[in-house]
């Protein structure tokens, strides 16, 4: 057991594959696996902002950006294959007959640009924002609204520029995704297992992060930042990996979303887009490994399922969620586990291979000397 | 500057916040094989001191280690040039064990790309601090749940293993019981045979029996300097402890009865 135990989240993210990309596409039917995929997202988003803000002490309010940037970047590359080589894409016509293409779309026609995009975009914004904050000792609340002013000015930047994003209409009507029919059952279901096998290589790298010496050394960060310094790191070096990881993660679930929803707005990139993010992250434990995945999938679903037939209620059904696990369970949920293996051993008592020996040899001993 | 045999050599040392000088113009050095005491009442500025060789506060003036200019570098920068400290309060990371602590701390040189991996198996280095502060039974202990005296050995622990030139310790034995005490200096004794070791210290019993060169300090400035008997017998010093109401007696005072009656004095002064 002892032997095993280091490898138990290895085996968890093993069984997670499994029911992600055996058994879901099995049993699901295609409704179902295309808003599976759509956790699968925010799953991905979650699970760096578990890293930046359960492990690192971040609180990134405005993931909303990165994810943003992702999915953008994919939207104009999907909708560019979508246009008939020579025109322009329908919104662009609708607005302006005599349009021409904005330069900055030019070199999204290209898959390779695309998906350096993808991942150098959000590296890039991450690693100097981040620098100049974290240089700055830029933290607590201070960082939080700042992230999440980010994420606002964003959304309202793409809504303003509806001749060249489509403002708040958004992107949408993708025909072809890499030379793939997007409308093929076959198709969506290669699209999901993308995204449920990045979901998985994305735990599986924080895993290895969390139990790594840098691991260490961000939560000796997020505990006492100052001290740090007194071992000889620059705490906002290591921060700001965390954070340019937690960015990365946001930008590849934005850009898959795209394919799976088939349609971007700026309302899902946005303050309260990226709060929601946050909080499935707080829902299922932020410092844990499958907590924020599993709290980002199960506030998705709830989402879709309560969402779309009681909507007003699932509003308020989110926040009293939410009181109750910030009073009674400030870890998230996953801090359960903790305490339920906690009360087990103090019910046993004793561990029980103690408590299997004594019982059958004192018993006679004890009759014998009565009588 | 060079500093005789790589030596901490601080000249001329000014600190300033808004105007109000917290240190002003301090001079004064540490060697390899000495534990060298930097003492003074509360306010003296002896913290100061530190904080600015450590780089936390900025100052003026010149602080060597060997040929390395230390004022003006980051605190990380001081670290890696081989200068560690401990605080008032000990600042251990609670919530890893007593081993990772050190695992943490003795990090300093190692590469970029090996702090992805997990740790395997424990450095000779560690197990020698481990022995050496008297920890080792505790190695898998969470470090909130030591004594205050434990976390204040790892905390030098934490140093040992970066490997520094000067450790720099802000009153070591602060609560400690008189066991401890005497645990703790003979550590430094121990540890002071190849290295600078600059204790900042209040507990005149414990300066008294562990120190081999002693700097006074009052009101930011250098009031006394050289070995423990000597300073004890400065007029000015017991002035500075005894207060103006004491000048009378202060030529009679024997050694001894002196060192009482300054730690009394600096127990009082902690209040102010």
């Amino acid at each position: 057991m002892t032997r095993l135990k280091p490898w138990l989240p290895v085996i968890g993210i093993a069984v997670f594959a499994v029911l992600l990309l055996v058994v879901a596409p099995a049993v699901l039917s295609m409704h179902w696996l295309n808003n599976l995929g759509k956790y699968c997202c925010w799953a991905i988003a979650a699970v760096g902002i578990g890293l930046a803000w359960g492990r690192g002490g971040m609180l990134v309010l405005g993931q909303g950006v990165f994810f943003g940037l992702g999915a953008y970047a994919m939207a104009m590359h999907l909708t560019l294959e979508s246009t008939a080589p020579g025109s322009l894409p329908v919104f662009m016509i609708l607005y302006d007959p005599l349009a021409s293409l904005p330069a900055f779309w030019e070199p999204f026609r290209s898959d390779a640009f695309t998906l350096a995009a993808i991942v150098l975009l959000p590296v890039i914004v991450a690693g100097v924002l981040g620098y100049a904050l974290f240089k700055r000792r830029i933290k607590g609340a201070y960082f939080a609204i700042l992230s999440q002013a980010l994420a606002v000015a964003l959304a309202v930047l793409i809504s303003s520029t509806i001749r060249e994003t489509g403002g708040d209409t958004g992107l949408s009507d993708f025909k072809y995704f890499f030379g793939f029919v997007l409308n093929d059952d076959a198709n969506k279901v290669m699209v999901f297992m993308i995204a449920a096998s990045l979901l998985i290589l994305c735990l599986l790298a924080v895993w290895q992060l969390n139990r790594s010496r840098f691991g260490e050394l961000l939560v000796a960060t997020r505990d006492a930042e100052e001290r740090v310094r007194f071992l000889g790191y620059d705490p906002a070096n290591i921060k700001l990996v965390a954070y340019v990881v937690a960015a990365l993660m946001a930008s590849i679930a934005g850009a898959l979303f795209v394919p799976i929803v088939g349609i971007i707005t700026p309302a899902e990139i946005g303050a309260s887009a990226s709060i929601l993010m946050i909080a499935g992250v707080a829902l299922g434990g932020r410092a844990s490994l499958f907590g924020p995945a599993l709290g980002a999938m199960a506030i998705g679903w709830g989402q879709s399922s309560l969402g779309s037939s009681w909507p007003d209620g699932w509003v308020y059904i989110l926040g009293l969620v939410f009181i109750l696990v910030t009073l009674f369970l400030p870890m998230g949920l996953s801090s359960l586990f903790g305490k339920a293996k906690g009360l087990l051993w103090r019910s046993r008592g004793t561990p029980p291979d103690a408590l299997d020996e004594p019982a059958p040899v004192l018993e006679p001993v004890g009759d014998g000397v009565t009588k | 500057m060079t500093g005789p045999g790589g030596a901490l050599v601080v000249t001329d040392l000014r600190v300033e916040f808004d105007g109000f000088v917290a240190v002003g113009g301090v001079s004064f050095d540490a060697h390899p094989g000495e534990v060298r005491f930097l003492i003074g009442p509360n306010g003296a500025g002896k913290t100061t001191c530190i904080d600015a060789i450590t780089g936390l506060s900025k100052g003026t003036g010149s602080v060597t280690l060997g040929d390395q200019q230390l004022l003006g570098r980051s605190t990380q920068k001081i670290v890696r040039l081989g200068v560690g400290r401990t605080f008032q309060t000990a600042s251990v990371f609670e919530g890893l064990s007593v081993l990772q602590n050190l695992d943490i701390a003795a990090g300093l040189h190692r590469s970029s790309l090996s702090l992805l991996r997990a740790r395997r198996g424990v450095d000779p280095a560690i197990e020698s601090a481990l022995e050496e502060i008297g920890l080792s039974e505790e190695r898998e202990t969470p470090a909130g749940i030591l004594s205050h005296g434990q976390k204040q050995w790892l905390e030098i622990g934490m140093m040992l293993v970066q490997e520094p030139r000067a450790l720099l310790l802000d009153e070591p034995v602060a609560g400690m019981s008189q066991d401890e005490r005497t645990a703790t200096g003979e550590l430094l004794q121990r540890i002071a045979q190849r290295r600078i070791v600059l204790v900042v210290e209040h507990d005149m019993d414990f300066m008294r029996r562990y120190a081999s060169r002693v700097t006074v300090l009052h009101q930011g400035k250098v009031l006394s300097e050289g070995a423990v008997a000597q300073v004890q017998a400065d007029p000015r010093v017991q002035e500075v402890y005894l207060g103006t109401a004491a000048t009378t007696t202060a030529g009679s005072v024997p050694p001894d009865a002196m060192t009482e009656t300054t730690t009394d004095a600096a127990r009082h002064g902690e209040g102010v």
